[in-house]
């Protein structure tokens, strides 16, 4: 049994030792997400995962799954902005890259020390015309992300297609972070949850008790008891063998497994097969991590200054993410915390005010009896 | 007179009002973006004074970070509310309430008050029972509630939480048993031989009981600490401790105020009064060092309700404990002797037991002396309720509050914002989840 428990204390956090598997993650990348929606499905088929809802429309662009929850661990999110969003993100994008990257000169110095320092990059950072930006992007990935030049290079540039220019898709899906530090296994008090030898974090269906902690315990809303799925569609609620069939595991947490079971067969993720342009890609998860900062590196140099890593940073508040993502926007535009951090980072504190509470208390009731003394 | 501009720094009031303003009146909601950047608050109804509006008495020092803006998938949560209802609401309660009892009962055996004892002892028990039943009830699966004993976790509270109670649990169920053999006139219960073991128990029971007493009313508040939901988080990193074990001294002096007489219950009374201070202190100073949009879900809507009618409860229950306790001391020899019983107004089965225990050999005094005393009862009662009500409340408001500040975004994402701009314009630039390459 892997379960862990509290003997050893680095035991929960993504670092298993002495393991045959590396660490497996995803890298999703959403500058070539089309939107199709097949990780979700291949997601739910494969998991058996009972539906949300009542098919209803939500109102939100394509978005028709509205969150990651008990019964959906694919979700893809569907965004849509004009120019002005867009170079908001831009501009949020060229903040970022210049916090505490020496070798980038921050935007508002225009000298033209910047130059030798990255051609494309520095270019698209400093707002200089796009004699620094490939005219024809040879990977076309200016038409899978929209809007990808500069609004005020289309006077110089031709070939970027008239109507993204104001307009662009955003499209995400997102799925189990798989944190380094996992809030929702941390307080697990079943040990229902737990490490597997590929370092992702996977809820063991028939110990979960349902209490629900993790749920709380998740910063980006993951995981979730199952208490509402059903596996028939509204139509079908009087057919009687429909209705016979149970919703599995009710009554406990469920989330994203990294399709544990493939995995261990050697296999890869549902999700990732399935995926047609590869924007969900699945690996060791230092390779994905590599792959996410050439492909950032890459999208800068062709003046996207708007993609960013989320979830690549091994200090943030969860550690880093076994799922690492590639946004065009800022992370709460996509429904993500933009500063998550794993709520058991301040146990000890909270235990030790508790302990001083938990004194004071004795205090309080020691020093109420000596008060009421009768002579 | 400080000379930094900082501290001349005095916010703008706010337009409209101090509450009602709508934070953050810059820019439409969402703008012109079609970006599925609303503003959320859907359910936030305006209130909720934003960054600058805080301390708007000029007294605080100038926000050294900027009001961010704020932007949001559809206004969807980002953060999931935990499925828990009022079963954990009375849990909170009554764990308090237990906790703050069985210390009562224990003092109550070294000072020699059987009223308080017997009535601090069962009231344990029960909040035990009922609080542990109510547990169960609320999880998923409840016919799997042993799981919670599969393993030993220091990581999750809910786990030292289940230890804690179970502990409790014993020692208090073992001085139960005790007074129940006593109250009965130790027939009822079968125990032969073993009821000298029993009885013998008693001390190291109530220790034992004792001991767990104050982490049971404590482990709940680290158990709301440790979520990401935003408004527990924050008052879990803020002194929500404080509050709870507070409103657990508050509930179980007030109890026993309700239920054992006027003359025994001087200590409950103490109890509770530093009970209401220390809340009222605590959960002031809890809600200045949480951000805003971490507070607004204690003041808004219903949670909002519960909170201020448990302040209201509070102040009432407090005033009418202070008066009992002046009451006492001053009539102390009207009220007899300590173990004088003095249930002329019975309330409720523990009255009626403390006055079978209690010793009916003042029957002179009682006589005279019987409408002080049954006033003194009927306030002693009052106040005692409202003051375990306003526990009750209290616990009731800060889940919901909980609960609420995961449905709107806005609760998770501004504070999140404001603390990584405040690292970033301290230079802390490493340590963010998105990042630039």
């Amino acid at each position: 049994m892997s379960t862990p428990t509290i003997d050893d204390g680095t035991l929960a956090d993504g670092h298993w030792h002495d393991s045959a598997h590396s660490r497996k993650g995803f890298f999703t990348d959403t500058s070539i997400c089309i939107g199709c929606k097949a990780c979700e499905v291949a997601c739910k088929e494969w998991n058996r995962n009972p539906q949300d809802g009542t098919f209803e429309l939500l109102g939100s662009s394509y978005d028709n799954t509205g969150s990651l929850g008990a019964n959906t661990w694919r979700h893809v999110a569907f965004i849509e902005q004009d120019s002005e969003r867009i170079e908001k993100a831009r501009e949020s994008g060229r903040k970022l890259v210049n916090l505490g990257m020496p070798t980038i000169r921050p935007r508002t110095d225009e000298s033209a020390a910047a130059q030798p320092l990255d051609g494309a990059l520095g270019a698209a950072a400093e707002g200089r015309t796009s004699a620094g930006l490939p005219t024809t992007p040879e990977l076309g990935v200016d038409l899978l992300a929209p809007g990808a030049l500069e609004p005020t290079d289309l006077s110089n540039v031709d070939t970027t297609p008239p109507d993204t220019a104001d307009f662009r898709w955003l499209m995400s899906s997102d799925v189990c972070k798989h944190c380094t530090h996992a809030g929702c296994l941390d307080v697990c008090p079943t040990g229902a949850l737990f490490r597997t030898e590929f370092d992702t974090v996977v809820v063991q269906n028939d110990v979960c008790n349902g209490c629900g902690t993790c749920v709380a315990g998740c910063p980006f809303g993951v995981i979730e008891r199952r208490d509402d799925g059903t596996i028939n569609t509204p139509t079908d609620r009087d057919d009687r063998k429909a209705a016979d069939m149970d919703v599995p595991n009710a009554g406990t947490a469920n989330k994203c497994t990294l399709c544990y079971d493939r995995l261990v067969e050697g296999q890869e993720p549902a999700c990732a097969q399935t995926c047609p342009t590869q924007s969900i890609k699945f690996g060791d998860r230092e390779d994905m991590v590599d792959q996410a900062h050439d492909r950032v590196a890459e999208l800068h140099a062709k003046g996207l200054t708007e993609a960013r890593l989320y979830g690549a940073n091994p200090n943030d508040g969860v550690g880093g993410t076994g799922s690492v993502f590639l946004l065009l926007d800022e992370p709460e535009v996509y429904g993500l915390p933009p500063d998550p951090r794993v709520a058991t980072k301040d146990l000890p504190k909270m235990y030790a005010n508790a302990g001083i509470a938990a004194l004071g208390m004795v205090a309080a009731a020691g020093l109420a009896f000596l008060g009421s003394r009768r002579s | 007179m400080s000379t930094s501009e900082y501290d001349s720094y005095r916010p703008p009031e706010p337009e409209g009002g101090r509450r009602k303003r709508r934070r953050g009146g810059r820019g439409g909601p969402g703008g012109p973006d079609g970006s599925g950047g609303r503003r959320g608050g859907r359910g936030g109804n305006g209130r909720g004074g934003g960054w600058k509006n805080r301390g708007a008495d000029g007294n605080r020092e100038m926000p050294m970070v900027e009001d961010v803006e704020f932007t949001s998938y559809y206004g969807r949560p980002i953060v999931k509310a935990p499925p828990w209802g009022d079963e954990i609401g009375a849990y909170l309660f009554l764990g308090g309430l237990a906790g703050g009892s069985s210390l009562l009962g224990f003092g109550a055996q070294l000072t020699d008050r059987p009223g308080l004892r017997i009535a601090s002892r069962m009231t344990a028990i029960a909040a035990t029972g009922i609080g542990g039943a109510a547990l169960v009830a609320d999880l998923g699966r409840p016919e799997r509630f042993l799981n919670m004993m599969r393993v030993v976790k220091v990581s999750s509270p809910m786990s030292l939480g289940t230890w804690i109670l179970s502990g409790f649990g014993v020692g208090s169920g073992v001085t139960f048993a005790i007074e129940l053999d006593r109250i009965t006139g130790e027939k009822l219960l079968p125990l032969g031989p073993l009821r000298k073991v029993l009885h013998a128990m008693e001390t190291p029971a109530a220790v034992e009981s004792a001991f767990f007493a104050t982490p049971l009313a404590a482990y709940t508040a680290v158990l709301l600490g440790a979520t990401a939901v935003p408004t527990w988080n924050a008052a879990g990193r803020n002194g929500l401790p404080y509050v709870f074990v507070s409103s657990a001294s508050m509930a179980a002096g007030g109890a026993a105020m309700a239920l054992a007489p006027v003359a025994e219950t001087g200590p409950a009374r103490l109890l509770a009064l530093a009970g209401t201070a220390g809340e009222a202190y605590a959960m002031s100073a809890m809600r200045k060092r949480m951000h805003p949009a971490e507070v607004d879900p204690l003041d808004d809507g219903e949670p909002g309700h519960k909170l201020h009618r448990a302040e209201r409860l509070l102040i009432a229950g407090a005033v009418g404990a202070a008066v009992v306790e002046v009451g006492a001391r001053v009539f102390a020899k009207k009220l007899g002797g300590r173990s004088s019983g003095g249930s002329a107004s019975a309330s409720g089965v523990a009255g009626a037991v403390a006055e079978a225990v209690g010793s009916a050999g003042s029957a002179g005094v009682a006589k005279r002396s019987w409408k002080t005393r049954a006033v003194l009862r009927g306030l002693s009662v009052v106040s005692g309720a409202a003051l375990a009500a306003a526990s009750a409340y209290t616990r009731f408001g800060v889940l919901e509050a909980g609960i609420e500040s995961t449905k709107d975004p806005r609760h998770v994402v501004e504070p999140q914002r404001a603390r990584l701009e405040e690292r970033r314009a301290r230079g802390i630039t490493d340590d963010s989840i998105t990042t630039g390459r």
